[in-house]
């Protein structure tokens, strides 16, 4: 693990960041709420979910910053793996629900359904759900992207087609007969792994978790991108055609890279929804991947560190504007899109090294 | 023309041992029991109504040097794509060997049957450094767990020293490709076709920028290349053509996608209706 | 003496009271007193000759006496012995007198008794009223009273309409008093005739022709004629098919038309310059609120609003398409992706404008009343006005833009840059102005297709998002770069959408042709008709 931080003094950070947090906030969580330094629940939960949108973000940054593919298709394995986490919580709900069904979700009493459909099985076991929260996008993905990379489909059509494909996710899982809530999602969850979700030992349990996953995540991603098999990612990038006539199969590696990072934004997904406490088909909406997208750009494409620091920085300035200006923030948020692509194509990261050489 | 092959690869003995590394993988499946390399027959393609490639015939030898020269639009390129696999033809043959049909495989089936090529404009990966241009480039498996799991060997890492020195870029081993010269990037794109040890070499004008001094060393290491690897290059400068194909080397002149003439230099030159179409006497 | 006086707040009834009034003349005055003395006066038997002579001296009035007797609403004043219109005959209901359209309370309900009739009249009523219309002078009224006469066997009644038949010029009222003797004559003993009948029913398109063959299916299995009924059945069911499938391919194409306007903008943009535009559904959404300003500003001419709305449309989105060439896109050159997310930004921004300065819900454009309306082409199958409007709208527009294209000079310079960015520049083409124009075309265009849409969906902050993944599959599947492609894919697109629609439901059908696309472009990821050559592999 050291060795993969070598040449990373981002990574280095991050990471030292990210165990020192998993240390002191329990502890700050466990002083006096007069304490000045009393870290609030709600504020780990809003931390928690922070981190899994950072590994989002660098699921897309493997994709986008090293294999050049601009996907605007990831906000849908997010929500895949975030929905195979909301049926395990269902089923955990069992009779609390309001209809009191031990085997029905709310929704499917209100629809009059007399079963659970068979994709519904199994998920009151958690080890199944997150075998499918990392398999179902990465089935998808794999699929997408054999037909895809098969026909070299590339460039903005690429990216054109990966919007569609979270668009008709949407428009399907808006309807009921697909048995997933429709519009409202799944939701009212209680507890995960017969920890209540209410109370504040599970959340920071959640908080402990994501930032782990992102750890790991990281370092995956770093491991991948510091191999050679990394550089031959670069190749792909930067002169596809060049790598093929190397003797590089490159939808081979496109679809290693696609899949691997699509399993990540999957279990990114998992661990936002107990958090978030609700998943519904607004998370597959278009306007989601492409967000993601700027996360990355704005701290830095290829990197890894600069888009979790994009990816944090952006949603903290979400959750603030949304509360404090909302009107402001689609123009803060479009803004954003047009000044970091031209003016600030590295990122932030980008200036900061550039201060560092100077 | 009769030419012992055989012989003609041991007049090289002495190069053969500097560059010991640069032997070429050999791939089981290859049938060169005929002593050809390369069959091009019949191979025609077109565009849009516009013949580029007109029922081409053509055969590289094991182990020859061939120069290919002609005007522009005369179907180089073209030829040069169909070999590598990133044009279909519209019909013809083209077989590595006895064997291998290439009009079967796609482009990094070729490369990896063995068969290498370096553009016309320089194409390295600008954003991967000197030393990682190498190393991707490097005969190995390109699969992409083993890649994920792959180690520089010391044989690798001699390999790789060797190309270093052999295109003096030892210097320049971590900079950014991106960074080097136009010449630096001749070199380099030479160096990486060398590390993947092909049996085939495909040069697209290999001296377009350089200076003189670096074109008399690439026709050394072009000639030197011949005999273990066959080499086609496709060339405008004459005088490098005529440096490159001396001792009786066969040059085919290209007009209008297909062979028009074929010979030594002196043959060439001599030749009435490559004159007229070529030298615009 | 007699007199009309108009009422404000007349009740429904009033009308025909109305007319009859209307129709009372000077010399038809004493008359209309003769005929109402009598009719007070009369017992059932003289009712039947009473009304017959009326009938024969004013058909109208006659009729509207009749259907006031048929609906039980004719009442005498016992004392007056004058005719009352009362619909309501309980104490404080309103009578109105007929002789002089005078409203009176009924204060006392003993005062007013029922004209009654029986069983016999009231057939014979029928039978008047019906003839009346079949003698109307209008086309459509006869073809209405036919119409309503479908299923009447009555032989007396079936005669008149025969003879009727016999004077008939007009071929469309022919053809409905044909309809009415062809259904009666299914009843008939002589099976001759009965085979005359299923063959007219047979040619007819209207529902009731169907309903009466198989009812006669139904009744008469056994009969010699339920082969050949059965077969007209079949056909008239072949044509209800085929008129169905006619409307489907007209509602498909004026959807497909929706598609082609909403991507043509973008077949320019993305398509010939290949910047990849995702504020081109924003453009759209402009040019749909421009429609509503116009409206703002003229509310008084609704139906010349949108004539004025579309060249507004196309400059306030062109001049916004030119603002952000000039601001963002020409930096962006030759970067796809980041020409991707910098447009998007860009859409964010709009619709948050618009938001801020409309509102965040929804606006509701006018349509004209020249738009609205129905163009009936036979019994099965009608054509809405509107959608007639769009697939005529869109081919225009598609005509226009492609003339422009191939044929102005500004097309020509297009196709110069596109082609060959430096070549034009150094014979004296200004690839900058050209760039902007054509962006600025192109966002133009955006903005008529808004104006368009503003008359089929919501005008609202959201309604370009909702087009323009839709606009970008229709460029891509009909290859980029070529207008004709566009055409084709739109309109393919849109009917494909609409076969689809009623055994899938419009949003699988939608996500359908989503996944039709996708893998579409896998397998020929140049759409359907892809620009070749050399120079396009690259």
């Amino acid at each position: 693990m050291i060795r993969l931080l070598d040449q990373d003094r981002g990574g280095k950070w991050l990471i030292g960041s990210l165990l020192l947090a998993i240390v002191l906030v329990p502890i700050l969580n466990s002083l006096p709420e007069s304490s000045s330094l009393h870290i609030p629940t709600y504020s780990i939960s809003l931390l928690g979910k922070y981190l899994t949108l950072a590994l989002l973000a660098v699921a897309v940054d493997l994709v986008w910053g090293y294999l050049g593919i601009l996907t605007l298709g990831h906000a849908a394995f997010f929500a895949l793996g975030g929905y195979a986490m909301g049926m395990y919580l269902m089923r955990q709900i069992g009779d609390r629900g309001v209809y009191g069904n031990p085997d029905l979700p709310d929704f499917m009493v209100f629809l009059n359904w007399q079963e659970l459909p068979w994709f519904w099985h199994g998920f009151d076991q958690f080890w199944l759900a997150v075998i499918m929260v990392m398999l179902v996008p990465g089935i998808l993905a794999f699929v997408f992207g054999f037909l895809a990379f098969r026909s070299r489909v590339s460039g903005v059509y690429l990216s054109i087609i990966t919007q569609a494909m979270t668009f008709a996710l949407m428009l399907a899982f808006y309807r009921n007969e697909m048995g997933f809530g429709g519009n409202n999602g799944l939701t009212d969850f209680k507890d995960i792994l017969g920890f209540s979700l209410q109370s504040d030992q599970t959340k920071i349990g959640l908080f402990i978790a994501s930032a782990i996953a992102l750890i790991l995540g990281y370092l995956l991603c770093r491991a991948i991108t510091t191999s050679r098999a990394g550089r031959a990612v670069v190749a792909v990038r930067d002169g596809e055609s060049r790598a093929r006539f190397m003797g590089y199969r490159v939808e081979n590696i496109k679809l290693w890279v696609f899949t691997f990072s699509a399993v990540l934004a999957g279990v990114a997904g998992a661990l936002y929804v107990p958090q978030v406490g609700i998943i519904n088909p607004n998370e597959f909406s278009p306007i989601n991947s492409i967000e993601v997208v700027v996360w990355v750009a704005v701290g830095g494409r290829a990197t890894l560190y600069g888009a979790v620091l994009g990816a944090i920085l952006i949603n903290y300035a979400k959750s603030y504007f949304t509360v404090e200006l909302p009107d402001i923030w689609l123009f803060a948020l479009g803004g954003l899109f047009v000044l970091v692509t031209l003016l600030l194509p590295r990122g932030v990261t980008g200036l900061l090294k550039r201060k560092e050489v100077e | 023309m009769e030419i012992d092959f055989e012989n003609e690869a041991k007049n090289y003995p002495e190069r053969g041992q500097v560059f010991d590394f640069l032997t070429p993988e050999q791939n089981p499946a290859l049938n060169v029991d005929k002593s050809v390399l390369l069959y091009i027959e019949s191979l025609s393609v077109s565009f849009d109504g516009f013949k580029a490639i007109n029922d081409l015939n053509l055969y590289i030898r094991d182990g020859e040097l061939r120069c290919i020269i002609g005007p522009n639009g005369a179907g180089k390129t073209t030829m040069m794509d169909i070999i590598t696999g990133k044009t279909k033809p519209d019909s013809g043959l083209a077989y590595f060997g006895q064997t291998i049909n290439l009009l079967e495989m796609d482009e990094p089936a070729i490369a990896q049957a063995g068969i290498g090529r370096k553009f016309q404009k320089p194409t390295v990966f600008e954003n991967l450094s000197v030393w990682e241009n190498l190393e991707l480039a490097m005969a190995q498996s390109r699969d992409f767990l083993s890649l994920l799991r792959a180690k520089m060997s010391v044989e690798q890492m001699m390999e790789m020293s060797e190309i270093l020195a052999l295109i003096g870029l030892e210097e320049q081993i971590d900079k950014p490709s991106g960074a080097l010269s136009h010449g630096q990037k001749q070199w380099l794109e030479i160096g990486a076709l060398l590390m993947q040890k092909p049996r085939l070499l495909l040069v697209d004008e290999p001296v377009a920028g350089m200076t003189h001094q670096e074109m008399d060393k690439t026709a050394e290491l072009l000639r030197s290349l011949a005999g273990r690897h066959s080499v086609v290059v496709v060339e405008h400068d004459m005088e490098f053509v005529r440096n490159l194909s001396e001792g009786g080397k066969t040059v085919s002149v290209l007009h209008q996608g297909s062979v028009l003439a074929e010979g030594t230099m002196a043959q060439i030159q001599d030749d009435e209706r490559v004159k007229q179409v070529y030298l615009g006497e | 003496m007699l007199y009309l006086r108009l009422k404000k707040g007349l009740y429904l009834g009033m009308g025909c009271l109305l007319m009859l009034l209307a129709s009372l003349t000077q010399a038809g005055e004493a008359e209309f007193i003769a005929h109402e003395q009598a009719l007070i006066k009369a017992k059932f038997e003289q009712k039947e000759q009473i009304m017959a002579a009326w009938y024969a001296a004013d058909t109208q009035q006659a009729v509207e006496l009749m259907e006031m007797m048929l609906a039980s609403q004719l009442y005498y004043h016992k004392k007056e012995k004058r005719l009352y219109k009362v619909i309501d005959a309980s104490k404080g209901a309103v009578a109105d007198r007929l002789s002089d359209g005078e409203s009176v309370t009924i204060t006392k309900k003993r005062d007013f008794k029922r004209v009654s009739i029986n069983n016999y009249l009231r057939t014979l009523f029928r039978q008047y009223i019906a003839k009346a219309g079949l003698t109307a002078a209008e086309p459509e009224q006869r073809i209405a009273a036919a119409e309503a006469m479908v299923g009447n066997t009555d032989p007396d009644l079936m005669a008149t309409v025969a003879g009727l038949r016999a004077q008939e010029t007009n071929a469309d009222v022919q053809s409905a008093f044909d309809l009415v003797l062809a259904v009666a004559n299914l009843q008939s003993a002589d099976a001759s005739q009965q085979q005359a009948a299923i063959e007219t029913l047979g040619d007819s398109l209207q529902p009731a022709a169907l309903n009466a063959l198989k009812q006669f299916l139904a009744s008469n299995p056994e009969s010699d004629l339920a082969p050949i009924a059965s077969k007209a059945v079949d056909s008239i069911n072949g044509k209800i098919d085929f008129y169905n499938g006619v409307e489907t391919l007209y509602f498909g194409l004026s959807l497909g038309s929706v598609l082609v306007l909403a991507g043509i903008g973008l077949a320019i943009t993305f398509g010939v310059m290949g910047v990849i535009n995702m504020a081109h559904g924003e453009l759209i959404m402009i040019g749909a609120y421009t429609t509503y300003v116009i409206q703002l500003l003229m509310p008084n001419h609704i139906g010349w609003s949108l004539l004025v709305a579309v060249p507004a449309a196309f400059v306030v989105s062109g001049l916004v398409g030119i603002l952000l060439e000039r601001g963002v896109i020409r930096f962006l050159y030759g970067r796809p992706l980041e020409t991707l997310l910098a447009t998007f930004g860009i859409s964010l921004i709009l619709q948050q404008a618009v938001r801020s300065i409309f509102s965040p819900l929804n606006r509701s454009v006018e349509t004209p009343s020249w738009m609205s309306g129905l163009i009936e082409i036979n019994p099965l199958l009608s054509l809405t006005q509107s959608r007639m409007y769009i697939i005529a709208f869109c081919l225009l527009i598609f005509f226009l833009l492609l003339a422009i294209m191939k044929r102005t000079r500004l097309g020509l310079q297009v196709r110069a840059v596109s082609q060959n960015r430096n070549m034009a520049r150094a014979m004296g083409v200004r690839s900058e102005w050209v760039d902007a124009l054509t962006f600025g075309l192109g966002s133009g265009v955006a903005g008529i297709a808004g104006v368009a849409l503003s008359q089929l969906t919501n005008v609202g902050p959201n309604m370009g998002q909702a087009y323009i993944i839709d606009s970008f599959m229709v460029v891509v599947f009909g290859g980029v770069g070529n207008l004709w492609g566009t055409l084709v894919a739109g309109l393919s697109l849109g009917v494909a959408n609409k076969l689809l629609e009623p055994w899938a439901g419009a949003v699988l059908a939608k996500i359908l042709v989503l996944i039709f696309i996708i893998l579409f472009i896998q397998k020929r990821p140049r759409g359907l008709f892809p620009q070749r050559g050399r120079a396009a592999e690259d």
